[in-house]
């Protein structure tokens, strides 16, 4: 289904922000704002649900943390016992501190990796994929509002020419 | 304008009334001979011997070590030692609040000093708030320099380098003497104290001058001296922290000391900003400080306390991995007679904010943020009381009436000393040149 959509185009990214309150003040859906930066805010102001990635992150923290215990425990402790420090307990949890490096990176290096992969599989992201973006001037300099038109073509245009776009279209768009 | 209002007056006289009452009484009841100092150590026994059997068997067995022959000596040294250890506690505990307390007014400096050489744009607005806490390094700059010179003069014991006696059997000390000698600590200790005092009180002065200024030079000179003071900060906290601090252990040394002691005062610094501008707020002053304020100070408390156990368990880990005796002693004594404040403390510095502040709108929170500093700042109290009670007043340490009346007087007179302040100049800075970003701040 093709629909219609009006791109309002800003040079500023605090006319910006007040451009995206000013229209959610007036009770209109906003589809979709491009920045060439990650503008501080605007994820509130555009009434984005907050993000479940950090939950993730603490989940593959969780998988990272048990990987190196499990791990430092049979090469050092099973498999082939260490005398670590001049101290030969041979018990994980009494050689802990030396472990601790270890546990600390594979936690970080896990959430890290594994937090990045989903954020690229969430957001449809693979190597060579053609960029989903209506203009490529929102890679420079300019910050792009698309709004869905529903027969207030008139009535939108001139809310955005208000709120200080410097240009605005209307264009045809395909949603996927 | 704020005005320190009459209740929180008579609180903090109360608190320095009742801590004084602690302290005096904690050196009336220590212990002036042998026999004295015996009877407390044996009522002491009485009243939880387990919780001492384990000192109890350590002593039995380095006699049986010692028997050749000697052992009366040994048990006479050995009484000594614990009237010693006994008549140092109320110095100690006094030393541990004075300290604790200058090292508030000494973190906020350095994190002031940070704002102003980093021209933050989000902090302008809580200036006055660091100036105010920032104005306590006098008195209590002064205090510490006050018991260490009456250290110095032999008053008390808390440092045995400057015993010359102690000097002339041990060969360690003689080659330290040309560093750890009386005169020259407290030439140090002074030259440390006038050049914080110095910039605290002549960036103090540019700061409020600032605010009928017509042109922004006192605010660059400020950034200018601010910029150099962390210089002189930096290498001054850490001797300072050896000096103070690590040399009431002066065989033992660890090169990341100052790093780890700056950690314990940054985090308890930034602590206090939160609260007292928590406190301002719920009194209807600082209306410009928004949530995201306070957010950001909660970000630096979480963060600073992960730093902080970074720093104690990089200083834990390779000497308990070692285990050369001379350097690992430090940590067996802690960890068998110091057992509870020891752990509790990583608990308290480390656990507790981290599931306290992980989440981002609880740093939001104000009654979350306060809960959450009262357990850092008793839990750096205890790091404090970690470093100085060992190797002052060993086994025969307890949390009693001279610790808590020395925290309770340090906590009025801070208290009493920083609304003083606070009540001195306007609360918000008029013309600085990031004012409007700083009321702008938002997350």
């Amino acid at each position: 289904m093709a629909s219609k959509v009006i791109h309002a185009y800003y040079n500023d990214d605090e006319v910006l922000m007040h451009a995206v309150k000013k229209v959610k003040a007036a009770k209109h859906h906003i589809e979709e704002v491009f920045c060439p930066f990650p503008v501080h805010g605007l994820d509130k102001a555009m009434g984005l649900e907050p993000t479940r990635l950090a939950i993730t992150a603490f989940l593959y923290g969780c998988v990272g943390i048990s990987v190196a215990t499990l791990m430092m425990n049979f090469i050092m402790i099973e498999d082939w016992p260490q005398d670590i420090g001049g101290k030969p307990s041979f018990s994980y949890i009494e050689n802990m501190p030396a472990f601790v490096p270890i546990m600390f990176e594979l936690t970080v290096f896990f959430a890290a990796h594994l937090m990045v992969i989903t954020f690229y599989l969430r957001s449809r992201l693979w190597p060579f994929k053609k960029a989903e973006n209506p203009d490529v001037r929102t890679t420079d300099d300019l910050f792009l509002m698309e709004i869905e038109i529903h027969d207030n073509e008139s009535e939108l245009r001139d809310l955005l020419a208000e709120s200080g776009a410097i240009e605005i279209n209307i264009s045809e768009k395909n949603s996927h | 304008m704020y005005t320190f209002s009459n209740r929180l007056k008579i609180a903090s006289f109360i608190l320095m009334a009742v801590g004084f009452i602690g302290i005096a009484i904690g050196f009336i009841s220590a212990p002036s001979t042998i026999e004295e100092s015996k009877a407390i150590v044996a009522s002491s026994h009485d009243t939880h011997g387990d919780s001492h059997a384990v000192v109890d068997a350590a002593h039995a067995e380095h006699g049986e070590a010692d028997a050749h022959g000697h052992d009366n000596g040994h048990d006479s040294a050995h009484d000594e030692h614990v009237l010693h250890q006994l008549q140092n506690k109320p110095w100690a505990a006094l030393y541990v609040a004075a300290f604790f307390f200058m090292m508030i007014a000494l973190g906020v400096l350095a994190f002031y000093a940070i704002q102003r050489a980093a021209q933050a744009g989000w902090s302008p607005l809580l200036f006055r708030v660091m100036e105010g806490i920032t104005s306590y390094l006098v008195p209590g700059g002064i205090i510490v320099f006050v018991i260490l010179l009456l250290s110095v003069l032999h008053f008390n014991h808390l440092f045995v380098w400057m015993d010359a006696d102690v000097v002339a059997h041990d060969h360690l000390l003689q080659g330290k003497k040309g560093y750890l000698n009386p005169t020259f600590f407290l030439i140090r200790a002074a030259i440390f104290l006038a050049g914080w005092i110095l910039y605290r009180e002549y960036s103090r002065k540019l700061s409020i001058k600032q605010d009928e200024s017509n042109d922004d030079s006192n605010f660059k000179l400020n950034f200018r001296i601010s910029a150099a003071f962390l210089v002189f900060y930096l290498i001054s906290e850490s001797i300072m922290s050896w000096d103070w601090i690590m040399s009431v252990d002066p065989h033992w040394f660890s090169t990341l000391f100052g790093w780890y002691v700056f950690a314990s005062m940054f985090v308890s610094g930034i602590t206090v900003i939160a609260m007292v501008t928590i406190y301002l707020k719920s009194k209807g002053y600082l209306e410009d400080v928004n949530d995201s304020h306070i957010h950001d100070l909660a970000k630096f408390m979480f963060g600073i306390s992960v730093f902080w156990t970074y720093l104690w368990f990089s200083q834990f880990m390779l000497i308990w991995y070692s285990n050369i005796p001379e350097e690992v002693t430090y940590y067996v004594t802690r960890i068998q007679d110091f057992r509870l404040p020891f752990f509790g403390m990583i608990v308290m510095n480390f656990l507790f904010p981290v599931l306290l502040l992980m989440n981002s709108d609880y740093k939001r929170v104000n009654w979350f943020v306060v809960m959450a500093g009262v357990v850092i700042l008793a839990g750096h109290y205890l790091d404090i009381f970690n470093m100085i009670m060992p190797s002052t007043v060993g086994d025969q340490w307890f949390i009693g009436i001279p610790e808590i009346g020395s925290i309770l007087f340090f906590a009025g007179l801070f208290i009493f000393w920083v609304f003083r302040a606070l009540a001195n100049a306007p609360l918000q800075p008029k013309r600085n040149p990031f004012i409007g970003e700083s009321k702008h701040f938002h997350y």
